[in-house]
């Protein structure tokens, strides 16, 4: 009798069950329908790509002086304009000489918020305290300047991707309170403001952003007691802020829902008051399960920022649009135009997303099912 | 032992800390300050108004507009009123939405089944197509297409033509026109008739199929009823259509239909944005279908195919409707990026050009709004009595 007394060798897999030939199979060839989608998509990529890199790389002009040289047969991408003309696109109006302010106050905001995710910081709370209620001051006297010898720049000069940042930064920081004030308003026991804020909420949400900030531009001087005059820029912000502040407490919302009963219950056993039972016990727990929902918000925003062009601010697409689609020494470069802001909202959009997403994996407790 | 005392009540608390006036005194308090707040903004609106000499009122409405309207579906010239540019505008964003909506639930479905296709090459090609168009804003993508658009077209006086009948140039798309006879409102008779019938024939198959498992074949019968009746009929009527073909008058096209180049643009931005976001609700909705339902399908001795129809989809469905309903809400809400192009939808025309011309804003944005207020609420009554047919119906 043979008894095996050890184990047989592993075997190699056979050969038609690895390697390239056994990949393609399974994963590009398995069937007819197969077959005829991977043929599909390779016909797709050969008529899209190669023309498209051929135009923005291989036949691009990226170094040239004057219009003329970009022309000319088998002439691709003109990417020369954007470099020639990179300072009004990332800062519209605003004086060359200055650069240096929206500069400083760009790299102060880069610098605190990074330390914020320093592991160990001390007086994390403070210093996003200090970032969130302070630091737009310092950034407003910096860049509008008026103050402490620096040279008053109008808001009428500012534009570019830093009017497209500025703009969405500010209406992020200050939707984010009013939001979580309508949300609790929302789900309040006293009808009244219950129905108060649900009235806010879905008027905003049912209505497009370009109504808005038509609304703020044309009807807000109208509302306001004469001689009180704001500028265009606070007038689309306020706008923006009123409007971005539904769309955060709906996001809220989700997280106050999200939350099990006896959270709210254990808080008014302990005998705590109601905005101490909030501020403690419920929005720290909510917030942290919406941060998600709240960056894809931003990034909606982010996005919705290119609508101020209909009512006349000069931010990155703006630029691009009116300015240099009007500017006689570099005419007919509007799709690169369009392209290179596409790319720069697109690193932005994707990035943001990504983070988005790694953050919901980690801070993915696994209690929900 | 001491006699417990039962007669304590707990104490009440004083005025001010008792919750039911608490909450009492701070709604009224709220009451009263948005109270004053939105009777301050009316005193404060009317004075201005006042003092800049702007006139109140929607007489305006019945006064001659005085400017034309590059497409509309309703007779509209200059001699039309501000009333009727507001009809025309509102119908062509109906018309931009409805199109949108149809084409992207399309393309939504198929990429994002796409996605999450066995086939490599297909599943990264839709994944590129969802991160690239996804994260780029919608006004830019809509000035892409209508540079590229207007750039791909030829003028007006080397129009590429099909048949002598469709013509095709940097003005849009001129298509020849229909135009009936009386009698063919037999045909449009047929029509609603075979309609009604196929309706029926499908529930009758329905229930012959619960009741004996024979399947009938419903989908090509109802297309041959479909067809056929109002053909015959159509012929039999002694075929009361003609069509009026464009022709080329001058430097444009009279006659026929026109569909603009703004239109396209506007229709392909809006699609290929919109179906990004609908491929990402369908793909989380199919992936939420547990894996033993598909399983199970397939030992049942379903298609791949079938499987996909009858038993993943239904069940996705649930998932997908409700985020489903806010993208359509999107992509009626983000049809008003129109004006930035110059597509005469509501925003473009009454919101735009009326407002400049009467500088009525008050009226004119109050208007715009609640027109955009009632489309969100209907589109969202219809979905939640959709999403409430398709819910689990749990016995």
């Amino acid at each position: 009798m043979y008894v095996a007394d050890k184990i047989l060798p592993e075997l190699p897999a056979p050969s038609n069950a690895k390697g390239l030939v056994h990949w393609l199979k399974t994963n590009l060839f398995s069937s007819p329908l197969n077959i005829l989608m991977t043929l599909l998509g390779l016909y797709l990529i050969y008529k899209i790509f190669p023309p498209v890199i051929q135009w923005a790389f291989i036949d691009a002009t990226w170094v040239a002086d004057t219009r003329e040289e970009c022309l000319g047969e088998g002439k691709g991408a003109c990417w020369a304009y954007i470099s020639n003309r990179f300072g009004q696109i990332m800062y519209g109006f605003y004086p060359p000489e200055e650069y240096w302010r929206p500069n400083l106050a760009g790299i102060l905001l880069i610098v605190l918020t990074l330390s914020l995710f320093i592991k160990n910081m001390p007086k994390k709370l403070w210093l996003g305290a200090f970032i969130l209620l302070v630091f737009p001051f310092i950034a407003y006297i910096l860049i509008h300047g008026g103050f402490l010898g620096l040279p008053e720049v109008g808001t009428d000069k500012w534009g570019g991707l830093m009017l497209t940042l500025i703009i969405s930064l500010v209406g992020i920081t200050a939707a984010l309170p009013l939001g979580i004030i309508l949300a609790l308003g929302r789900r309040s026991k006293m009808p009244i403001v219950k129905s108060i804020s649900i009235i806010f909420i879905e008027l905003w949400r049912g209505v497009p952003l370009i109504t808005v900030l038509f609304m703020a531009s044309v009807m807000l001087p109208l509302f306001l007691p004469q001689g009180s005059d704001f500028d265009k820029l606070a007038r689309a912000m306020i706008g923006i802020i009123l409007f971005q502040g539904a769309y955060v407490a709906e996001v809220v919302r989700g997280g106050l829902q999200a939350l099990p009963k006896g959270q709210y219950e254990a808080a008014a056993a302990m005998g705590l008051s109601y905005w101490k039972s909030m501020f403690l016990i419920i929005l720290p727990q909510a917030l942290k399960l919406v941060i998600p929902g709240l960056v894809n918000t931003f990034i909606a925003l982010f996005k919705d920022t290119t609508l101020v062009l209909i009512i006349g601010l000069f931010d990155l697409l703006a630029i691009i649009q009116n300015v240099l689609g009007s500017d006689a020494s570099w005419l007919g470069f509007f799709t690169e135009g369009l392209v290179f802001a596409a790319f720069v909202f697109w690193i932005f959009c994707f990035n943001m997303s990504r983070y988005s997403m790694a953050l919901e994996r980690k801070l993915d407790t696994g209690h929900r099912s | 032992m001491t006699e417990r005392n039962t007669d304590i009540k707990p104490s009440k608390p004083p005025i001010w800390n008792d919750p039911k006036y608490r909450s009492l005194f701070f709604q009224i308090l709220l009451i009263f300050g948005v109270g004053y707040f939105l009777y301050s903004i009316v005193q404060n609106t009317l004075s201005n108004m006042d003092a800049r000499g702007i006139s109140t009122g929607f007489a305006f409405l019945s006064e001659k507009s005085g400017f034309d309207i590059l497409q509309s579906l309703i007779p509209f010239n200059s001699d039309s009123t501000y009333g009727r540019t507001f009809t025309v505008g509102i119908l062509n964003t109906f018309l931009v939405s409805a199109l949108g909506i149809f084409f992207a639930t399309l393309l939504g479905f198929m990429i994002g089944i796409a996605r999450l296709s066995n086939n490599w090459l297909l599943a990264k090609l839709a994944a590129i197509y969802i991160e690239t168009f996804r994260n780029i804003p919608l006004l830019i993508q809509i000035f892409f297409w209508y540079t590229v658009v207007l750039s791909a077209m030829p003028s007006a006086k080397n129009s590429l033509s099909l048949f002598d009948s469709f013509f095709l140039n940097v003005r849009g798309l001129y298509l020849p026109a229909p135009v009936t006879e009386s009698s063919f409102l037999y045909t449009t008779i047929t029509f609603v008739i075979a309609l009604i019938a196929v309706f029926i024939l499908k529930r009758w198959a329905h229930r012959r199929q619960e009741k004996t498992g024979q399947q009938f074949p419903i989908f090509l019968t109802s297309l041959a009823v479909l067809i056929l009746a109002p053909l015959l009929v159509f012929f039999a009527s002694g075929s009361p259509l003609t069509w009026d073909i464009p022709t080329l008058k001058g430097f444009n096209f009279k006659g026929g239909i026109t569909i603009i180049p703004e239109l396209f643009a506007l229709l392909l931005a809006l699609t290929i944005y919109t179906a990004t976001f609908i491929a990402e609700i369908v793909r989380s909705g199919i992936k939420a279908v547990a894996h033993g339902q598909t399983e199970a399908a397939l030992s049942l001795g379903l298609t791949p195919s079938q499987n996909l129809r009858l038993v993943v989809i239904p069940q996705a469905m649930r998932i997908i409707i409700p985020p489903m309903t806010s993208q359509y809400l999107n992509l009626l809400k983000n049809s008003s990026l129109a004006t930035a192009i110059g597509y005469p939808d509501l925003v473009s025309v009454f919101m735009g050009t009326t407002l400049n011309q009467t500088g009525q804003a008050v009226e004119i944005i109050m208007m715009t709004m609640i027109v955009y207020l009632t489309l969100s609420l209907l589109i969202s009554l219809f979905m939640n009595w959709y999403n409430a047919k398709m819910a689990l119906t749990e016995r």
